[in-house]
């Protein structure tokens, strides 16, 4: 076991240096962009001396590094400092986009993760038949179309033609809860299209690849039922790629969601971030960013882990 | 068979005829075997690898691979014809009433699973029994195959068992319905010989106990003569000879099935080292380690010129590694290795060329020591423009000359991919490659075991009388006593990464002994059907008198 805790704490600290890295690495891309808030706010008549005040109202005018350190430091504590553009605390505006953003993913992958498993162990059960062949073409051509265009399919057929679902996903925090998940139906349905053919994929091949192993034609030879085979026999041990490409989807469903979000006017933190790119409202757009990676790091933390455990060789040493 | 006794018939086929996919056309390689087994009846099934052994095996429960398929003939079971049941009727039979054996117990059970778990599977899942009461029939079996601790054995999954208790383990599961009919394929082959002896005997024991029928598939002779009521010779998917295994082994009928029993008849004459000569290699006192696991300690060795120096012991005792140590690949952690009296430097990065080139190694897998992509022309005459420096046409003559030395026709294999060819053409292209260098010593890392038995003879047969034209030198490693037999001059048994016996081969194959020699030559199964019990007859006689000859098996 504290070989595992180990690991863990390793994969803890890798962890820890990559949202570092990540850190500079966005705090230097939105350096290099063209412009400020301050060019921004005053417009193009403006004259130097007007900028120059404003920017240094707004602190602007310290060097780099330092606003970079004061920046990492403020995070450290929690504090990611106050939107330029409106002066609100930043956890404040972010935190209730992020909530929206994590209940669309979670209702997302509420209904994409088991539909994807089971399509995936169903379509290794009777791979080749008939089955098998519309399963992946329905599933690969739904994930060929761009996410905005199986949107507006979506809303033309539920929204339009037969007006199931609203069309427009606006919700607050006064919305009440069957309310909102009756709101984000489409948006996670049309999420679900995009992620769920590389999860019903990935599970199908794991499992197929393991079926020409020695302890799976074993269990065949036990006179076992096809499906026991299957579930009880190849699945465990093909556990671990399917784990990792869930979380990858559970990671895009959280970080990949602009587009969708733009779609149906969802009051998401993609599309907060997209508004503070270009109002140049820079301490959103970093705030944001950590948030998307931090993510990141955390959920395929999670893989990690979540592969070590159901790796009997690491859970149960000799 | 008689026919009054057609009652007993457990399992018939006839004209049984089995297709495979090679390339991307289906080519027959069962052609119409016929197969009668009596109730209780223990069938041996005999041959080299491609002889359709395993394929007729596992047609007998009506199961073919992925890329066989079962096109003609009858198998009738208990009256019922199951090449031509469905995938349901099969499966009610399967596990309950026929049930399989594996050859490698440690890929054919789960790793995802307990062992009482995978036991109690196919009798709770066949509706035969509950849980519990299989449970207890499993720590029944496990103590009757001697497994250790049987109470408490099936709690671990199997990464945490030995080859040896898990191979046991199986021949338990596949005892859990108590089945009519058990298919053994191969399940020894795998093992150490020191481990194999316990696990022959428990099988043996378990099946006579039972009363169980059972089909048991190897390529060793001696082991199914151990085994077996009834022998079939099989060759090419073709029967050669059937009989009752003494009347076989005693006046087999067939020119194979003769070549078979005489195979293990080679033997080269032993020469002893000479005296006061330095020898060609001297590995001194030599202790490594794997990160900070010692592996071996204190191990000294001499090879003198056109000696062939056998090491033997099981897997785990630290051959390998020493062939490693010696070829600098795993840097020795104290001690020296001196080639002609000059002490090398332990990592072969510095070494000088001629160093490297004076000493080649053969390994025991042809397949993975050969680059598939690779030709003939290239395989060999890398090393020689290497370590020689040739090129063009003097590099042409020189690979074409090494191919004749190895018996095979420069003009058809020069140009050809390793992957055309056979185990044994394989084998000598490695050995053509090692000679390429001219080395004065060639260290042979079990190069004949993946290899079937008449080929492998083939093959020390080439590696003897180039050891008389080239003065060379070997280090044999093995863990195979008929080769140490066959072709060593010395004899070094190792243990737990320590000599623990050396000597001349006449010697070595005279007692008195180390305990381990004596258990190690004493495993090496003979055709003589009676030799099993009669080893466990004396070692129990042994035991008596406080001396244990038994694998650790740990």
């Amino acid at each position: 076991m504290s070989q595992i805790l180990k690991m863990v704490a390793q994969r803890f600290a890798l962890g820890f240096l990559t949202l570092f890295i990540v850190s500079l690495i966005i705090f230097l891309g939105i350096e290099l962009l063209p412009g400020d808030i301050a060019e921004e706010i005053l417009g193009q008549s403006a004259t130097p001396e007007t900028v120059a005040a404003f920017r240094k109202e707004l602190g602007l005018d310290v060097p780099a590094h330092i606003r970079y350190f004061d920046w990492l430091w403020g995070m450290l504590q929690g504090d990611m400092g106050r939107s330029l553009a409106n002066k609100r605390e930043i956890s404040e505006l972010i935190g209730l986009r992020f909530g929206n953003t994590l209940f669309l993913a979670v209702t997302a992958a509420a209904i994409s993760v088991p539909l994807a498993l089971t399509l995936g162990v169903l379509a290794a059960l009777y791979r080749h038949s008939f089955y098998d062949r519309a399963v992946n073409v329905v599933t690969l051509s739904s994930i060929s179309f761009p996410e905005f265009f199986v949107a507006y399919i979506l809303i033309f057929l539920v929204s339009v033609t037969f007006p199931i679902f609203p069309s427009i996903a606006n919700i607050s925090d006064a919305t009440p809860f069957w309310d909102k998940v009756y709101k984000v139906l489409l948006p996670a349905l049309t999420l679900t299209l995009v992620v769920v053919a590389h999860m019903m994929r990935m599970t199908r091949a794991a499992i197929i690849n393991l079926l020409a192993s020695p302890y799976i034609e074993m269990a065949n030879l036990k006179g076992l039922s096809r499906a026991r085979v299957i579930v009880k026999h190849a699945l465990p041990n093909a556990l671990a790629p399917i784990i990792n490409v869930v979380v990858i989807n559970l990671a895009y469903l959280i970080v990949g969601v602009v587009v969708v979000e733009v779609v149906f006017v969802y009051p998401g933190l993609g599309q907060l971030m997209v508004d503070s790119v270009s109002k140049r409202d820079l301490p959103v757009v970093q705030a944001s960013a950590m948030i998307f990676a931090g993510t990141y790091v955390l959920l395929n933390l999670l893989a990690d882990i979540l592969s070590i455990l159901t790796n009997p060789r690491l859970l149960h040493p000799r | 068979m008689s026919e009054q006794s057609d009652q007993d018939i457990l399992l018939r086929i006839r004209g049984l005829r089995i297709e495979g996919m090679s390339g991307d056309s289906w080519q027959e390689i069962v052609h119409g075997v016929d197969l009668d087994l009596r109730k209780g009846e223990v069938l041996g099934l005999i041959g080299e690898s491609g002889a359709g052994k395993s394929t007729i095996g596992l047609a007998a429960m009506g199961y073919a691979r992925d890329g066989c398929r079962i096109t003609g003939g009858e198998i009738l079971f208990d009256g019922m014809d199951l090449a031509a049941a469905k995938d349901s009727e099969k499966r009610h039979l399967w596990g309950s009433r026929i049930s399989y054996v594996a050859q490698s117990a440690a890929a054919a059970f789960n790793p995802a699973h307990r062992l009482i778990d995978q036991f109690t599977e196919a009798p709770v899942q066949h509706g035969l029994s509950d849980k519990a009461t299989s449970e207890a029939e499993a720590r029944e079996l496990f103590a009757r195959l001697q497994l250790p601790d049987p109470d408490g054995i099936g709690q671990r999954y199997p990464h945490q068992v030995s080859g040896g208790q898990l191979q046991r383990a199986m021949t338990a599961m596949a005892m859990s319905c108590k089945p009519d009919l058990i298919i053994f394929d191969e399940p020894t082959t795998a093992l150490d010989v020191t481990t194999q002896i316990e696990v022959l005997a428990a099988i043996r024991d378990a099946v006579e106990a039972f009363g169980t029928a059972a089909i048991y598939i190897t390529h060793d002779l001696a082991v199914v003569a151990q085994m077996a009521d009834r022998i079939m010779v099989l060759r090419h998917g073709n029967l050669v000879e059937e009989g009752e295994t003494r009347s076989m082994l005693a006046d087999p009928k067939e020119t194979y099935t003769q070549n078979l029993l005489a195979v293990r008849s080679f033997k080269s004459a032993e020469m002893a080292n000479p005296v006061g000569e330095e020898p060609l290699l001297r590995v001194d006192n030599v202790t490594a380690a794997y990160g900070k696991i010692p592996v071996l300690h204190g191990v000294s060795v001499d090879i003198h010129k056109k000696r062939t120096v056998a090491v033997v012991g099981e897997s785990g005792s630290g051959k390998s590694t020493l062939a490693r140590v010696i070829t600098g690949l795993l840097p020795a952690a104290s001690g020296a290795v001196s080639y002609n009296g000059e002490i090398l430097p332990p990592n072969y990065r510095q070494r000088s060329k001629d160093q490297l080139r004076r000493m080649q190694m053969i390994y025991q897998m042809p397949d993975t020591a050969l680059n598939p992509r690779q030709r003939i022309r290239d395989i060999i005459g890398r090393p020689v423009a290497f370590y020689l420096g040739l090129s063009g046409k003097q590099l042409e003559d020189r690979v074409r000359e090494l191919l004749s030395l190895i018996e095979l026709e420069p003009d058809d294999y020069i140009d050809r991919l390793s992957t055309e060819l056979s185990g044994g053409q394989k084998q000598r292209i490695c050995i053509a490659r090692a000679l390429a260098a001219e080395p004065q010593l060639i260290i042979c890392d079990e190069v004949t075991s993946a290899l079937d038995q008449l080929v492998a003879e083939e093959i020390l047969k080439l590696l003897q009388r180039l050891q008389d034209e080239l003065d060379l030198s070997y280090m044999f490693i093995t863990h195979d006593l008929a080769t140490v037999r066959a072709i060593a001059d010395e004899v070094v048994v190792m243990l737990q990464g320590e000599v623990v016996e050396h000597g001349s081969k006449t010697e070595m194959f005279k007692p008195p002994h180390h305990d381990y020699t004596d258990l190690l030559l004493s495993s090496v199964p003979e055709m003589d059907p009676d030799w099993l019990d009669d080893l466990l007859a004396e070692r129990a006689e042994l035991a008596k008198q406080g001396r244990v000859l038994k694998a650790a098996d740990h």
